[in-house]
């Protein structure tokens, strides 16, 4: 296909497709709120309105690949995807870093206070007399009753080495990409998928393991909130990650992206290292210290 | 790829804009964008402003003569949530979406399908949030800060509020990094970033703001949500939870927030002097640099909204200090902008009024705020009326001030046609006064010790309360009467603009004609370094 | 939201020109914040008042320059603008000097703050739980031995206050002195002692504050907050809720009797006994006199407990407010059915409502009559007579 480069920066002209996604988060954002409130078809209305969203992603993005792959992107356009994208991933460590924050929170100060410790030497005395919390824990109450924590070595610690070496299987796939060789590219995207998936089958199955063996749910008390809070939104990003891959890989099998303009390859590679890093961050605080 | 041509269909050249509906559902284009987010606003700023109606209403006089306290207490919630998350930023996108691209010099902004998908978005999330208000259970009532355990007691309106919060922050992200891409990618050749127009620069940094806070909102909401449905207990003691947490994480959004809300008034004020006082802008750099460390120091003040939960002395100290300091690139702005009017050659038109009155009534609310920062004082102030004026003054004759006066400074250029000078000038005359006899009572209200958020009080309080009913009203008035002059002005007016609008305008968007064409610098203009046009 | 009738509309326009015309005779015209009753309250307001004259005298500045500007340098009179627009000796100058002001201001505003930190050496100690939407004090006292020899008592709204402030009640707040200022059992202390107040709640998060005493603080359930005063004159102080904590937050009021020491210690004995907490001679409490328990009885204390912990949302007439989703009681499936669901929702409350888990909160002898008061009242005729025991037993 021609790359021949436009002068002009592309302006799209008239999108159904933003229209359609309003509609998908108003739907599904429906639906969901009156399930949660116990409506008995709403399930459904919720479903209905994941399969707009989805709808509407398949179409938009492919809009963007054929666009991308007609040439209409000059250096101008890929100069506003990747500050957009910089950004996007900005905002998406912020929103962990509001779990991260409740996690030190509980750690650093409420259960320390809730034992009596700095100015609540009362709290302790009057309300939960006895308490001496130390990490992890369910509270003064504990909530959900006993379990057991989740160790940092055993599965935790191959999940680490999975994350790790696929960051590197997609490197080795980039380094390839821009040194023109397809079938390494190929090869190291596919292994970068499949140890994508491979994490997100291994955390569902700590999950289940977690649930039903060591009583360790999303009820005990702040050490289980935070605990399936941070990995299970981690868990989410994982998945979304190894799908973008997997659409990645296709691409790059239909012999999409050129050496020097790849820019959906590099956006997903940052996305993924980011959930790398995400990673590291909650291996050291929530399994490890 | 017959179906990439058609979807792509004439890119080169610009081809008339879709016609009826379609035009304003399916539209890249950023004018037309930005004039959605500005209706939109001001539909919001209507219906927030009938809510203020009635709490204004119900606190005329002391007894309970209209609402059950319930309802108050929703009006006051809803009325929050519209005015900040409905009105106020929306409104700020809107002027960011016209008047950005032609301020830089560059063809639209840098995401164009996505900056119609951020505008969308809202109309969805406010239908969520509104569709509570006719539930049996009624809509959200524990204040637009939603702090638990009260916040867990909502009714069915509970996943809803929570939702349509999270489906703002969507549409705050995505229209902040349109802002950024588009300031960082797509200024015109040798516009560099020192000479940028104020209102480019204030809005970067609120745009860095934005995607920096609003995710945190959401992982607020979102720990409310699962302390709801999924029995975690972040914000309960028992499982090892604190209630305050919530609050910590809500302000670390929250004070940022306030300076989203008021950064890009700050930049409107530096480009209206400016042209009214026929002088560039005082000491710009300083302005710069000002907003940055204004920016910056927002991350580290959030706790003085909670001086009373009982932090360790250390905490209060600390937010006591960094708070105060930020008194320090607060003042050199407004001092900058009466050197800017110092030895100019002053005319006073309406955008000019809203500006002038925005630099005195602001200032008065700085320095409530400076005595609010006080620790022990803010034992006394927090959560009475005082604050209620504090926070009204930065906010209305304050941000809302200067959305009127960037209103007036551009309609001749997206109307194309003049308003009227003297509808104006009633509209601000009727503003300003009746705005101070709405909040300037309300600070010694808080200091005799009236609580916020209180349907009914005691009789020692009936008068001012009165007096601040009577300025509601008529500050609401004027504003259904600010609507008028917008109409008007769009019908024809007072006469055409011209492309240069304001004598003393100074700026890329008064090189287009007005009102600007659907389609500006496709061929970005050329700055040079003694351009008259920016700042050197 | 519905309008009231003319009547209503007259009444209130008359009211609106009677106050305009009198509220220059009204002398308690308050503008600003009390010096108090304390030595605290005292500094907080002088505090305040520094504050206040460096704001005015920035102000006078800023202004005047903006004035004279506006006059001077209109177009009319200064056709041409100046050149310049930048000075760094200026800038440095105005940047510097609100620094210095910052810190005259920050060093006394410290001093304050430690010293309303300092909780050492206090003489009593109350706990106080804020209960939508009610105060409860709790007095720890101990005798010579270690012996415990607290009481406590709840603290609600005036019946009188509570009557008027109902939504068209067409009841004339001016009538009342202190009108959701006054309560039926005030906080009583003791004038020139320090008085250490344990804040914590049972629901949500309530704020005590008496402006006189220049105290705030959020009463947050599961934690303790702690502040104190000394009050140095005695007389009646009265203070709020601030913390909004639901429907009735501006209806819970604060009401504190400051009396000479002496009083307070009658006071105080006068609680004790009341209470049952005197030690007798053998220096064993004293039991209350064993009541009988009957119908009848369980009745009356039943709607005296009704009226206190429950009327406020499932209304006196047991009719509920279905427009705040306050459920009825009268008729109710809850009340007329199955006793140990009763008990309960009544002993454990429901997650996420206002229904909070009463529990904790009163004694066996109470939650029993309170629910055979429901179950026979308002025709809720199921004959039930619920014993202290059963309570113990459902706990």
């Amino acid at each position: 296909m021609a790359h021949a480069q436009h002068d002009k920066y592309y302006v799209p002209h008239d999108s159904h497709w933003p229209i359609v996604g309003s509609v998908g988060l108003l739907v599904t954002a429906l639906g969901v709120s009156n399930w949660l409130n116990g409506g008995s078809i709403s399930k459904f209305v919720f479903f209905a309105g994941l399969a707009i969203m989805a709808y509407m992603i398949i179409g938009w993005f492919r809009n963007v690949i054929q666009e991308s792959e007609a040439g209409y992107y000059n250096e101008k356009v890929g100069g506003s995807f990747r500050w957009g994208m910089i950004w996007f991933i900005f905002s998406e460590v912020m929103f962990f870093g509001a779990f991260f924050g409740a996690l030190f929170y509980a750690r650093q100060y409420s259960i320390p206070w809730l034992s009596g410790e700095g100015n609540n030497f009362f709290t302790n005395i009057l309300l939960w007399t006895g308490f001496e919390g130390s990490w992890p824990t369910a509270g003064p109450a504990e909530i959900g009753g006993e379990f057991e924590p989740m160790e940092a070595l055993g599965l935790p610690m191959w999940n680490t080495l999975i994350l790790l070496t696929s960051g590197m299987t997609l490197t080795v796939a980039h380094h390839a990409l821009l040194e023109g060789r397809r079938t390494m590219v190929n090869l190291g995207l596919a292994a970068t998928v499949a140890l994508g998936f491979l994490f997100v089958c291994l955390q569902a199955y700590e999950y289940v393991h977690a649930y039903t063996e060591m009583n360790l749910t999303m009820g005990s008390g702040i050490y289980g909130s935070t605990f399936y809070m941070l990995t299970g939104f981690h868990g989410v990003h994982v998945t979304v990650g190894a799908i973008m891959l997997t659409v990645i890989l296709g691409r790059t099998l239909s012999g999409h992206f050129t050496t020097d303009n790849h820019f959906g390859f590099e956006a997903v590679a940052w996305y993924w290292h980011f959930v790398d890093v995400v990673w590291l961050g909650l291996y050291l605080f929530v399994y490890w210290l | 790829m017959s179906t990439t041509a058609e979807a792509i269909h004439g890119h080169d050249h610009h081809h008339a804009p879709l016609t009826g509906w379609r035009r304003w559902v399916f539209t890249t284009n950023h004018k037309d964008i930005g004039t959605m987010y500005l209706l939109f606003s001001l539909t919001m700023f209507i219906i927030g402003g009938a809510f203020a109606m009635i709490i204004r209403l119900e606190l005329f006089q002391p007894g309970m003569q209209f609402v059950q306290p319930d309802f108050f207490n929703q009006m006051t919630t809803m009325h929050a949530l519209l005015m900040v998350f409905g009105a106020v930023m929306p409104a700020w996108v809107g002027f960011a979406n016209w008047m950005i691209p032609l301020q830089i010099g560059a063809p639209d902004m840098a995401l164009p399908r996505m900056n119609n998908w951020s505008f969308w978005i809202l109309p969805a999330a406010f239908t969520v949030l509104l569709s509570t208000l006719f539930f049996d259970s009624g809509a959200p009532a524990s204040g637009w800060t939603m702090y638990p355990p009260l916040m867990l007691q909502t009714g069915d309106a509970f996943p809803f509020a929570i939702f349509a919060v999270h489906m703002m922050g969507i549409s705050s992200i995505m229209g902040a990094i349109n802002v950024i891409a588009t300031v960082l990618n797509m200024r015109a050749p040798g516009m560099s970033l020192l000479k940028m127009p104020m209102f480019a620069w204030t809005w970067l940094i609120t745009a860095y703001l934005l995607i920096a806070v609003m995710p945190v909102l959401a992982g607020a909401v979102t720990m409310l949500l699962t302390d709801r449905f999924f029995g975690t207990t972040f914000f309960t003691a028992a499982g090892g939870g604190d209630p305050v947490l919530y609050q910590h994480v809500f302000w670390f959004f929250g004070h940022p927030e306030v300076y989203i809300m008021i950064l890009p008034a700050f930049g409107i004020v530096s480009e209206v002097i400016p042209t009214f006082a026929r002088k560039k802008l005082f000491g710009y750099h300083a302005m710069v640099y000002a907003t940055a460390a204004i920016a910056f120091l927002s991350f580290i003040v959030w706790a003085h909204h909670m001086f009373t939960v009982g932090m360790p002395f250390s905490g209060e100290v600390f937010f006591m200090f960094t708070t105060m300091l930020i008194s320090v690139p607060t003042g050199v702005k407004v001092f900058n902008w009466i050197a800017t009017m110092w030895k100019g050659s002053m005319t006073f038109e309406t955008p000019m009024l809203f500006a002038l009155a925005f630099v005195f009534l602001f200032t008065i609310g700085g320095f409530s705020g400076l005595m609010l920062a006080i620790a022990p004082a803010d034992f006394q102030y927090h959560d009475t009326y005082f604050v209620v004026a504090h926070f009204h003054y930065v906010l209305v004759p304050g941000a809302v001030f200067a959305l009127m006066a960037a209103t007036y400074y551009w309609l001749p250029k997206w109307t194309g046609n003049m308003y009227s000078e003297k509808l104006g000038r009633i509209h601000f005359w009727w503003s300003a006064i009746s705005v101070n006899l709405l909040f300037f009572p309300q600070h010694f209200l808080g200091l005799a010790g009236m609580p916020r958020r209180i349907p009914d009080y005691s009789t020692q309080f009936a008068d001012f309360n009165m007096w601040s009913s009577i300025g509601g009203f008529a500050f609401g008035l004027a504003q259904l009467f600010f609507i008028y002059v917008i109409w008007h002005t769009y019908r024809g007016g007072v006469g055409k603009a011209t492309a240069q609008v304001w004598e003393g305008a100074h700026g890329l968007e008064f090189r287009v004609p007005s009102p600007a064409p659907h389609h500006t610098w496709d061929e970005p203009p050329v700055i040079r370094e003694d351009d008259q046009d920016v700042h050197s | 939201m519905c309008f009231t009738k003319l009547k209503a509309a007259l009444r209130w326009l008359t009211a609106f020109a009677l106050s305009a015309a009198s509220s220059s005779a009204l002398a308690d015209y308050t503008l600003n914040m009390p010096k108090g009753a304390t030595d605290i309250s005292g500094e907080v307001y002088g505090l305040h008042m520094l504050l206040f004259w460096v704001c005015v005298g920035i102000g006078i500045v800023v202004f005047s320059a903006m004035i004279v500007s506006i006059i001077l340098h209109r177009r009319s009179r200064n056709p041409e603008p100046a050149k310049w627009h930048h000075n760094t000796t200026v800038e440095v100058i105005w940047t510097t000097i609100p620094f210095i002001i910052l810190i005259v201001v920050a060093i006394p505003a410290a001093r304050t703050l430690i010293k309303m930190e300092d909780f050492r050496q206090s003489d009593i100690s109350i706990k106080v739980t804020g209960i939508q939407w009610k105060w409860k004090y709790d007095y720890l006292l101990h005798d010579e031995n270690g012996q415990e020899r607290g009481f406590g008592f709840y603290s609600t709204l005036d019946a009188e206050s509570n009557r008027i402030r109902q939504t068209r009640s067409g009841l004339d707040p001016w009538s009342k002195e202190n009108y959701l200022l006054e309560v039926d059992n005030p906080l009583v202390v003791p004038v020139g002692k320090k008085v250490r107040l344990l804040l914590t709640a049972a629901d949500v998060i309530h704020a005590w504050w008496v402006p006189e005493f220049a105290v705030k603080k959020d009463a947050i359930p599961g934690y303790i907050n702690e502040i104190w005063f000394r009050v140095t004159k005695p007389g009646i102080y009265r203070g709020q809720c601030a913390e909004l904590c639901g429907r009735d937050h501006a209806f819970m009021p604060i009401v504190v009797h400051a009396v000479p020491e002496e009083e307070y210690e009658a006071w105080v004995r006068e609680q004790q006994e009341k209470a049952g907490v005197l030690a007798s001679a053998d220096g064993e409490a004293a039991a209350a006199e064993p009541q009988e328990w009957n119908m009848e009885y369980a009745m009356r204390q039943g709607e005296k407990v009704y009226t206190q912990m429950c009327a406020s949302c499932h209304m006196a007439t047991g009719e509920g407010l279905a427009a705040a989703g306050y459920p009825a009681l009268k008729g109710s499936a809850i009340a007329t059915g199955d006793l140990a669901a009763h008990l309960d929702i009544v002993l454990h409350g429901k997650p996420n409502t206002a229904m909070m888990a009463f529990g904790g909160l009163m004694s066996d002898e109470d939650i029993a009559a309170v629910v055979t008061y429901e179950r026979n009242a308002w025709g809720n005729d199921t004959g039930d007579l619920v014993e202290p025991s059963d309570i113990a037993a459902a706990r």
